[in-house]
């Protein structure tokens, strides 16, 4: 430490001598910065820093609250106050100051404010309104830097509801003549689109304005809104493909100014966000992808220097190799790259090497053969971020030969490593690999078992349940199953017979659950035993009352014989006045059932857990309890949230301008209605404490939001919630198959070529056979046409197939020769190189996604349904070639068909008013059109298939999904065949999931061609929310108490429409009439709107008129309605 | 995109901390404590690179300091690594030589050159020209300020 003091004063002659000098403010006040630095490195002890720093405190206080100081003094006092606040020391009583500062200083003390701000404050603080402000006046300013402060200071922190008050300014700037304004204006409109890209829905023209700007400085800025905008929509952009290889070739080709280089590398950030947009725009396309093969060539070539920057880009480089349509040259060039930082000496660039063999291992295994003793020396190397990534590729390659070996090694990984995040996401990946590839019974339950005992009560809970589900569920051989459990029952009741306290919670629970379904199976196991053992849990101080509950629930069903039952009868005495009340009831429950055997055989009846169980989600059989309770007098339902508002409100001031429209809008009632009795609840529920809300709504039923599910019509379910889950998780499976059959090839064709180096030690050759094995390209040869199976393990059982997995096996035959290679990328199965490479075609998405979906160690069933829709994008390629063909003799006008489709509109839909009939997709036979319905309380997707062949269409089968909308099928049998030239329709009715400005569902149809193989066609159908929303008829009074429950809100001026006085409400006739808003009142000024999205989520606004514009307020219980429906409110009244 | 850039010295002090997406307060201080202590504890030889959370640390030491700097996932650490190097260079050129001291005493100049080269989690200006250009720019403007103010008024 005194070194540094020394050079302190050694690096400071200026500044000391400068000091003596007298009037000379800034000096001074610098060296008082560096009195405090000094006097702090001289302190010995925490405890006398902080005495200093709270001395230094106080007298800042003291100096920033005098009316004395000067703005030149209060730069140096903020610049002391965040030195103290960097030290861990609060000063927050200069945050007001820093703004003052930020607002009334020059230049540099504007500059020195705004930094204190932005380090002080957080963007949802309060204190940020008040620089709004100021911004706005910064902005304006005709002094170029409080232009570019303002423009960094928004970009680093804005409060997202007040963009829209300066979105204009900063737009405006995208035109400025400066080149660093125009940067800082694209940065700060970046940064607006991460955090609300509606807002900057409409200038998006203006980004391609900045793409072709002059100075190269703001064009590199653009391509930071265009990569996030390409990586949402790589669709919308694929025309710009040309101009990014342009620049592209131009950068590389050094025809960018000197400073930009950094190391004689000629823009290097540009070079890789360049490298990054054409990988996103030419995955999966072909015709992109070719345009750019050039360009990426050159890039390889031109990056040789030996430079961090240069591996940088090569790195890039060839992941955008790997990630667009596939050029064998190319990809030789980039795998000989991968090979350069594998190799390297240069601990870093190993590092990337295993990360870009991660990347692409999947589609070229060789590689991760190449490199086998470089990963194995990773793999034992004394750091530990190396290791964990060669686990990460490892992960990758894993195989029914190598897992037992793999696990291992990440088991060991496991046992040393102490971050909590890394433990989480490899005991998940553990789990997935055991449920996959588990060679035996005892490996897998071993496995599991060290899993639960390392992961904790830390890791995903779906891990637990899914391993008890296999154990339910159970696989097709029953013989295989009974096995399984009973080693699963053994292992257990060894574990609880040693130190059964130490064990993980989450481990305590799935052993006591096992134990209480299968300990039967071993018939020596004395039912009383294993209580006696569990009730040791109970007793343990450790033990958390939930797993508590769980071994309860497991005494529950084992409760018997005498020495069962007087164990259950001791234990339920003991807890029976425990206080905590679910353990309460458990124990209850046990005492009564453990003495009703005949009782406790109904209820928990023994291997009957497998049938779901019908929920009565509404609770209707309390329905007469309820009634009779409010006719007693009780008060009606109210969920928390609302409930917790209510106690808000109460509590504290009112500052939301319904507290002054309140007068107007009760006068005006009781000069119209003097007795009206909802007067004075109304004005209750405006002081915010009304509890009478939920018989306003109209309905009686009880508001189920967030109430657990714990009774059915049979009684209390929660023994057997996770059965019940386990029930509805289910996918059918019958994707399996081929993958199995590829397992069993590998397995007997045992062909490890372990590439020969020079002097490896005999245990890492050992090693790397049993790493690599089955990785070998030979075995590819027998991949295909065979047929024999040996059994996987674990593999799921294929229930009774549902009409999805019609569907989804219809897909998996049409695709003639793929559904093998799907299947083998997706087990991770790398047996076949060749294979894969030509599948790269269309599968990089699919295995990138198959890699997100496998690092979030989700079950298989995930995995399975990505690969579903993974596989549908190559079918719909073969299918629109088809049609591009194929077109001509179907260019029949349009308009014609759309009426004769229209006249095909079920008649009981005919009285309402339907939107344009659009076209889906076509191919040779057939067409697929939509509309949709507005009626009063619904919405319904009609689907038009129309049949253009000669010949009858048969098993059609059409799926509709989305994630922002819930379909549901209206006829009762769902279309089958289509006669020639003939039309079916298919109603769906749609109703609001999650509210967004578009909603969409994407959908598939399926048919069979009495000659031919099955095809399928995929589509989507875009409709705006507006399509959803209804009048909702309320009175002034319902509106006041329903204003207050709501939460979700959102506030916005929007134009006036001008007509004189009438101007408020002729501005709400044009939002009732485009919108169908419903109009409650207008008062003076304000006026009072609802709607609703559909039948029971509703929306409310209030207007008022201020300032020549229309101040907006929305809310509603539903998240985002209130921001997308401000959105098409703006349209409405734009358009107008 | 970038997350947070931390400077901090051989013994754990905190020189510089720049949050590029908004962050609680408690947050921060907890971010601060793991940074140090996971990067002080890194053994010499070892590699740049950190896992923490879903993000990537990338630290390296220059002398007595070192830079910690905290990406998304996806991104490419070398170029992250260039980052940290390209910022020093800066200091170097604006400062001369730049040492610890001059980033504790002018700590607000590292923070406008920062604020100059780096925006909203992004590179902004990858010429270095261009950000010395704008920083010494606004230096000019204030010291010819700050000679008109000081000048006595005749």
């Amino acid at each position: 430490m005194s070194d540094v003091v020394e050079k302190t004063l050694t690096a400071l002659p200026s500044l000391l001598s400068l000091d003596s000098q007298p009037g000379s403010a800034k000096l001074s006040s610098t060296s008082k910065l560096g009195n405090l630095v000094r006097g702090i490195t001289e302190l010995t002890s925490k405890h006398e820093e902080e005495k200093l720093i709270q001395r230094e405190l106080a007298s800042i206080k003291e100096q920033v609250s005098s009316p004395n100081t000067s703005m030149r003094q209060m730069k140096e006092l903020m610049v002391r106050a965040i030195y103290c606040e960097m030290l861990g020391y609060e000063a927050s009583f200069s945050y007001i100051h820093a703004i003052k500062l930020a607002q009334q200083g020059t230049a540099l003390e504007k500059r020195v404010g705004y930094l204190a701000v932005s380090l002080f404050l957080n963007e949802s603080h309060e204190l940020l309104l008040l620089l709004v402000n100021t911004v706005l006046k910064d902005l304006q300013s005709t002094n170029l830097i409080e232009v570019c402060m303002a423009l960094t200071v928004v970009s680093q922190m804005f409060p997202k509801d007040m963009i829209p008050a300066i979105l204009p300014l900063v737009e405006e700037k995208l035109n400025h003549q400066k080149e660093i304004i125009r940067r800082k204006a694209v940065l700060a409109l970046y940064k607006f689109y991460l955090i609300a890209p509606n807002q900057v829905q409409h200038i998006h023209n203006k980004f391609r304005k900045a793409l072709c700007d002059k100075d190269p400085g703001v064009m590199t800025a653009s391509l930071h809104i265009y990569l996030q905008m390409i990586q949402e929509n790589p669709e919308g952009y694929k025309d710009l493909t040309a101009s990014f290889v342009t620049i592209l070739k131009q950068v590389v080709g050094g025809k960018l100014p000197m400073d930009f280089n950094y190391h004689s590398v000629p823009a290097p950030w540009l070079q890789i966000q360049l490298l990054r947009i054409l990988s996103a725009l030419g995955k999966n396309d072909q015709s992109t992808s070719e345009i750019m093969y050039d360009v990426l060539d050159e890039s390889l070539r031109r990056a040789e220097m030996n430079h961090n920057i240069t591996y940088a880009i090569l790195y890039e480089c060839v992941k955008c190799i790997y990630t667009i349509h596939p050029k064998s040259d190319l990809l030789e060039k980039a795998a000989k790259c991968i090979g350069n930082f594998v190799l390297s000496p240069k601990i870093n660039l190993k590092y990337l090497g295993l990360k870009a063999l991660t990347y692409v291992v999947q589609q070229d295994p060789k590689l991760a053969l190449q490199h086998q003793m470089t990963i194995i020396e990773c793999l034992d190397h004394p750091d530990l971020i190396i290791k964990r990534e060669t686990l990460e590729l490892l992960f990758r390659i894993t195989n029914a030969q190598n897992v037992t070996v793999i696990v291992e090694k990440m088991l060991d990984f496991l046992r040393v490593s102490t971050d909590d995040y890394t433990t989480i996401d490899l005991v998940g990946k553990v789990a997935e690999l055991a449920e996959k590839y588990a060679p035996d019974n005892e490996w897998f339950i071993e496995t599991m078992n060290t899993v639960f005992s390392v992961g904790g009560d830390m890791m995903q809970p779906d891990i637990p349940n899914s391993f008890l589900k296999l154990l339910s569920e159970g696989f097709d051989s029953v013989e295989e199953d009974r096995k399984l459990r009973l080693f699963a029952v053994d292992s257990y009741v060894s574990l609880l017979q040693g130190e059964p306290g130490k064990l993980p919670q989450r481990f305590l629970q799935v052993i006591s659950w096992v134990l209480g379904e299968y300990s039967h199976l071993r018939a020596e196991l004395q039912p009383s035993t294993v209580m006696r053992l569990l009730s040791k849990l109970l007793d343990t101080k450790n033990t958390s009352s939930e797993t508590k509950t769980w071994v309860l629930m497991t005494m529950t069903k084992l409760c018997e014989g005498a020495a069962g039952v007087s164990v259950a009868q001791e234990v339920s005495e003991a807890y029976s006045s425990s206080l905590d009340t679910v353990l309460r009831q458990r124990a209850q429950e046990l005492q009564h059932l453990s003495q009703d055997s005949e009782l406790r055989a109904r209820v928990v009846p023994r291997d009957a857990g497998l049938e779901p169980l019908e929920v009565d989600s509404s609770l209707s059989f309390l329905d007469g309890f309820v009634s009779e309770a409010l006719a007693a007098g009780a008060a009606p339902y109210k969920p928390p949230h609302q409930r917790q508002e209510e106690l808000a409100q109460a509590k504290a001031l009112s500052l939301e301008p319904y507290g002054l429209s309140l007068p107007i809008s009760i006068s005006s009632c009781s000069i119209a209605d003097r007795q009206s009795p909802t007067l004075l609840s109304m004005s209750s529920g405006l002081s915010g404490d009304s509890t009478d809300l939920s018989h306003k709504g109209g309905s009686t039923t009880l508001k189920l939001d967030g109430v657990k599910r714990v009774w059915g019509k049979e009684g209390y379910l929660a023994q057997r919630e996770p059965v019940e889950e386990t029930a509805q998780v289910e996918v059918p499976s019958p994707f399996r198959s081929p993958s199995q059959q590829a397992e069993a090839d590998s397995s007997h064709s045992q062909t490890p070529t372990p590439v020969p180096t020079p002097e490896p030690t005999q245990e890492r050759q050992q090693l790397a056979s049993s790493l690599f094995v089955g990785l070998s390209s030979q075995s590819s040869v027998c991949l295909m046409g065979k047929s024999e199976s040996a059994p996987q393990r674990f593999k799921r059982k294929a229930k009774s197939p549902s009409s999805s997995s019609g569907a989804s096996e219809q897909i998996s035959n049409s695709l003639v020769s793929a559904p093998s290679t799907v299947d083998n990328l997706l087990c991770d199965n790398l047996l076949d190189a060749n294979i894969s490479s030509e599948l790269a075609v269309s599968s990089p998405t699919q295995t990138s996604r198959l890699s997100q979906s496998l690092t979030t160690a989700n079950g298989t069933c995930d995995v399975e349904l990505t690969n579903t829709k993974g596989s549908n994008p190559s079918l719909i390629r073969d299918i629109s070639v088809a049609v591009a063909a194929d077109s001509t003799p179907h260019e029949d006008p349009d308009k014609p068909k759309d009426l004769c489709l229209s006249s095909h509109l079920p008649a009981e839909l005919s009285g309402f008013s339907h939107s344009e009939i659009t076209p889906l997709c076509s191919n040779q036979s057939l067409d697929l059109s939509a509309c949709h319905v507005q009626q009063k309380d619904s919405l319904v997707l009609v689907v038009f298939i129309y049949n253009s062949s000669y010949s009858d269409i048969q098993q059609i089968l059409l799926e509709l999904d989305s994630d922002d909308l819930e379909v549901s099928g209206v006829c009762g049998s769902p279309v089958q065949e289509v006669g020639s030239q003939s039309v079916a329709v298919c109603q769906y009715s749609l109703s609001v999931k999650r509210p967004s400005v578009h909603v969409e569902v994407g959908g598939m149809v399926s048919y069979q061609l009495p000659v031919g193989t099955p095809q399928s066609a995929q589509f989507s159908y875009r409709l705006p929310l507006t399509s959803f929303i209804r009048p909702l008829t309320l009175s002034t009074e319902e509106y006041g108490t329903m204003w207050l429950a709501f939460s979700h809100d959102t506030k916005q001026n929007l134009t006036l429409i001008n007509a004189g006085h009438e101007s408020l409400a002729a501005t709400l006739n044009v939002l009732k009439k485009k919108l169908q808003l419903h109009i409650v009142e207008i008062i003076g000024l304000e006026g009072i709107v609802a709607c609703r999205l559909l039948q029971d989520q509703p929306c409310l606004m209030h207007c008022r008129v201020h300032a020549g514009t229309l101040a907006v307020w929305l809310r509603s219980p539903v998240p985002d309605l209130p921001d997308c429906l401000m959105y098409y409110c703006q349209r409405a009244l734009q358009e107008h | 995109m970038m997350r947070f850039l931390l400077l901090f010295s051989r013994q754990g002090k905190l020189r510089l901390q720049k949050w590029f997406t908004p962050m609680a307060e408690r947050e921060k201080k907890k971010i601060i404590r793991d940074m140090t202590t996971m990067v002080l504890a890194r053994q010499p030889r070892s590699c740049n690179f950190l896992h923490w959370k879903d993000l990537k640390v990338i630290y390296k030491r220059y002398a007595s300091l070192y830079f910690c700097l905290a990406v998304d996932n996806q991104e490419n650490e070398l170029l992250a690594l260039e980052v940290i190097h390209r910022y020093v260079e800066l200091l170097d050129k604006y400062f001369g030589n730049v040492c610890e001291l001059d980033i504790i005493f002018n700590f607000e100049k590292a923070y406008f050159i920062l604020d100059e080269f780096l925006m909203g989690g992004e590179i902004q200006e990858t010429s270095k020209q261009m950000v010395n250009r704008s920083i010494e720019a606004s230096d000019m403007l204030q010291e010819t300020m700050e000679e008109y103010m000081s000048k006595p008024a005749f």
